[in-house]
């Protein structure tokens, strides 16, 4: 599909050939990455909606303070992983992003709720006003990673809904996989005696994520036999070692307080799922239709072209996270030094 | 003229709501994901046009106010800088479905010609959208963390995104009127365009009219509501240097930019002609190829007008011949191609011919308005002008209506096309939806959006409350000690 019309072009806008020959695959990788930065940056903002659940009044002020100037940002990554696929594979984006049609809507709909809960609750003195959109900050901080860990499981199984049970315990392990990166985040950002109870949750979220992992790949292997390769393959194998090994490492790091590699270990654990979906997406991009990475790749000049821009700015959005995080790095409290905005 | 073929009965309006809804069931799954899109995208343009509009402004009053230190500065930087970070986090929650919703609901679209548009869409989220979010997080927290260059910096930068953001978008919009640089390649039953030329795809013919349209639209609409509020408050206290100041920027600037606008939209209007002749057709309501008059004032005479607009059928004021002068560039006898004439069914013609009478009556009103503002600041009683300011109150939010009604000439004008001339609306949606999805989340976003704009509009409500009573009657603001040019702190009552 991806072969030649003319070559008659000049070189750097050549439509027939990449600019390296594994573009497509870089492509597909860049896809899982984009999905993973996205998980673990957005997860430590899902995780703190989570935990908002159970905050009081002064928690929760604190809890904004810390999510506030970084949130938007983070999110974007969702916004760049959508385009990246329909960029480098637009066939298979509208296919899949149309068969999931009601759970992709449903996920928009809880982000939206998150991103206005957080923002309008503190927009006006109105008792009721404050507890509707914490309300809605938290079912929707809550929903997204469960629909986003049951949608990538849906289409990294091939499964053609999301309403099946392994879909479904993904997204519950999602869940508590953002519940451990959001005690993480707020282990670094807070200084206060509520950090007990956050390493508490912490833990037993990191522990319910590697179980429900566990009972998420028994429930694949028997319910898709076609998969049990790819599921008992190498790369699977060093995974599911490597979470189990970043789970031990969060564990033992919350225990300790050291609450930078609580969050890095954790950060890791969001890494792994990422890959985890690559592994059983490869060689298709789209396993219910079979579709390969070869099928839908875009043509070399589109791809060349949008390649050359990734290069250019993915290292400069690098250093804009550097520059935010490291502005905003220091523990957040609520007495002013965050404007409530 | 498929918007108006679908008939609803109106007496399932009162029925019970599963009849309701089983009415709604059929809308097509085409005619759903059209009014999806469109109502979104209707609410989203009102927050994109707000952050395109607001940044200069801000960036004005935030190097002002770092410049030369006064307050009346730091007052306008405050209460705008709240505006728009409740309007970017709007147009963020309305925009993200947008991109998505290329796949969900148009999927035979984003096959056929998602290898020419990805490619911008995701240089728009590189280049701009990052930028924005991780700027604005510095605009809105991070006031007493950098220093004051860095703080204008910071407001620029959001800025340079919302208007990059505006290009990538405008570049794949403004293909899907003027395709150039691709070609169709069949492949296995499914035909799509192939890019050949990225220069020629995104710097295509229609490209630079629409984005300078868009921005200045945006400007025009912006200053409207600035001078709007500027007025409430300048009412409110009289004193207030803060908002005579804003209220004098904005009258001259809506003078600059609505001639301007008019003088381009001329420019525009015979681009459209050559390029888009049915919609050229549809905008001044032209049925039978001849020679063309341009109607500046049209009133319907019967219902039927309303709904079949026909320039033969309806009282107008009109130039003489001056649609086929504008159309070919100076030659009043030239024939216009007549709706009739074209071999494509024709636009939904009366939401094309009626939004873009409203957009350019009120194009007009902008220039009237900056106009008679200039004057009274030139004659140095703007602040006393107390007739004026009430309908600057009640013109602030007309320049949104005009933003909207414009668009509404581009993308329904465009119609039966998605991709002119290459690829048509109903052959755009994905094959897999159903009525029943299309018609929930419809249905969803209607309810949704509705509130959303509610709740928008409540916390405005609150702004300007609070902003009044800083702005007692007979206080000077600047002897306010609250503006100290730092941010609100959060306290334990607020």
């Amino acid at each position: 599909m991806t072969e030649a019309l003319s070559a008659t072009e000049p070189a750097l806008a050549s439509t027939s050939t990449y600019l390296v020959e594994s573009l497509p695959e870089l492509w597909f990788g860049l896809v899982v990455a984009t999905f993973g930065v996205y998980l673990l940056l957005d997860g430590f903002d899902f995780g703190v909606g989570v935990l908002f659940a159970e905050a009081d009044e002064a928690e929760r002020r604190r809890f904004l303070a810390a999510f506030g100037p970084l949130w938007k940002a983070n999110e974007v990554w969702l916004v760049l992983f959508g385009t990246v696929l329909f960029a480098g594979f637009p066939a298979a984006y509208a296919v899949i992003l149309s068969r999931y049609y009601l759970a992709v809507f449903a996920l928009l709909l809880a982000l939206g709720l998150r991103g206005l809960g957080s923002k309008f609750r503190g927009e006006r003195d109105d008792e009721r006003w404050v507890r509707f959109w914490d309300r809605c900050f938290v079912v929707g901080s809550t929903a997204a990673p469960f629909l986003l860990g049951a949608f990538a499981a849906s289409w990294a199984l091939g499964e053609p809904t999301v309403v099946a049970v392994v879909p479904l315990l993904a997204g519950a392990a999602t869940v508590a996989l953002v519940t451990a990166l959001g005690a993480a985040f707020l282990c670094v950002k807070l200084e206060s005696p509520i950090r007990e109870r956050l390493v508490r949750r912490g833990r037993a979220a990191t522990a319910g994520y590697v179980a429900l992992g566990t009972v998420t790949l028994v429930a694949s292997v028997i319910r898709y036999p076609a998969l049990r390769s790819e599921i008992q393959s190498v790369p699977m194998g060093g995974l599911c070692i490597g979470t189990i090994a970043c789970a031990g490492v969060a564990v033992a790091a919350a225990t300790g307080t050291r609450y930078r590699w609580f969050a890095v270990a954790t950060g890791g654990l969001a890494v792994a799922f990422a890959a985890i979906i690559g592994v059983l997406l490869y060689p298709a991009i789209d396993p219910a239709t079979g579709t390969t990475i070869a099928d839908a790749v875009a043509a070399p000049l589109s791809l060349n072209l949008t390649t050359g821009f990734a290069v250019v700015f993915l290292p400069l959005i690098g250093s804009y996270f550097v520059v935010l995080y490291s502005l905003f790095d220091d523990p957040a409290s609520d007495s002013g030094q965050y404007q409530h905005g | 003229m498929i918007v108006m073929s679908v008939r609803i009965p109106v007496s399932a309006i009162g029925d019970s709501a599963a009849d309701l809804v089983a009415t709604i069931a059929f809308l097509s799954p085409e005619l759903a994901s059209r009014i999806q899109f469109g109502w979104t995208i209707t609410v989203h343009i009102l927050f994109a046009s707000l952050s395109i509009g607001l940044a200069p402004f801000l960036v004005y009053v935030t190097v002002q106010e770092v410049r030369t230190g006064d307050r009346r500065y730091a007052r306008l930087r405050e209460f705008w800088t709240k505006v728009f970070g409740v309007g970017f986090v709007m147009g963020t929650v309305t925009g993200i479905p947008m991109g998505f919703m290329f796949g969900t609901n148009f999927g035979s679209f984003s096959t056929t010609v998602g290898e020419l548009l990805g490619g911008p869409l995701s240089f728009e989220v590189k280049m701009a959208f990052f930028l924005e979010a991780v700027s604005l997080g510095v605009l809105l927290f991070g006031r007493e963390r950098v220093s004051d260059r860095f703080y204008v910096l910071s407001s620029v930068l959001v800025g340079v995104g919302a208007w990059l953001s505006a290009f990538w978008v405008l570049v794949v919009n403004s293909w899907m009127q003027t395709p150039r640089g691709y070609e169709i390649v069949t492949e296995g039953g499914t035909s799509v365009a192939r890019l050949t030329d990225p220069v020629a795809a995104f710097f295509n013919p229609r490209f630079p009219w629409m984005y300078v349209h868009m921005q200045n639209a945006s400007i025009i609409a912006v200053t409207l509501l600035v001078a709007g509020v500027a007025a409430y408050f300048v009412r409110t206290n009289r004193e207030s240097d803060a908002w005579r100041t804003a209220l004098r920027l904005a009258v001259v600037v809506l003078l600059v930019t609505s001639a301007f606008q008019a003088v381009h939209g001329d420019a525009y209007g015979r681009h459209v002609a050559d390029t888009q002749p049915h919609k050229f057709a549809a905008m001044e309501a032209h049925y039978e190829t001849g020679q063309a008059d341009l109607h500046l004032v049209a009133i319907p005479t019967d219902p039927e007008a309303i709904t079949d607009p026909r320039a033969e059928n309806l009282y107008t004021i009109s130039i003489p011949h001056a649609a086929s002068f504008l159309a070919s560039g100076g030659d009043p006898t030239a024939e216009v191609t007549g709706l009739d004439d074209f071999e494509f069914e024709s636009p939904p013609v009366a939401i094309v011919f009626w939004s873009f009478r409203l957009m350019v009556g009120l194009g007009f009103w902008f220039i009237a308005l900056g106009a008679w503002g200039t004057y009274r600041y030139w004659r140095g009683d703007l602040a006393e002008a107390d007739r004026y300011l009430q309908v600057l109150m009640a013109s602030a939010p007309l320049g949104f209506v005009a933003l909207l009604t414009g668009w509404y000439v581009t993308e329904i004008g465009r119609q039966p096309w998605l991709v002119q001339g290459v690829l048509r609306t109903a052959e755009g949606v994905s094959p897999s939806l159903t009525s029943t999805e299309a018609t929930l989340t419809l249905l969803g976003f209607v309810v949704g959006y509705l509130g959303l704009l509610a709740a928008f509009l409540l916390v405005c409500k609150r702004f300007v409350d609070e902003e009044r009573d800083r702005c007692g009657v007979g206080d000077r603001d600047d002897a306010d000690g609250t503006t100290d040019g730092r941010p609100r702190e959060v306290t334990a009552d607020d």
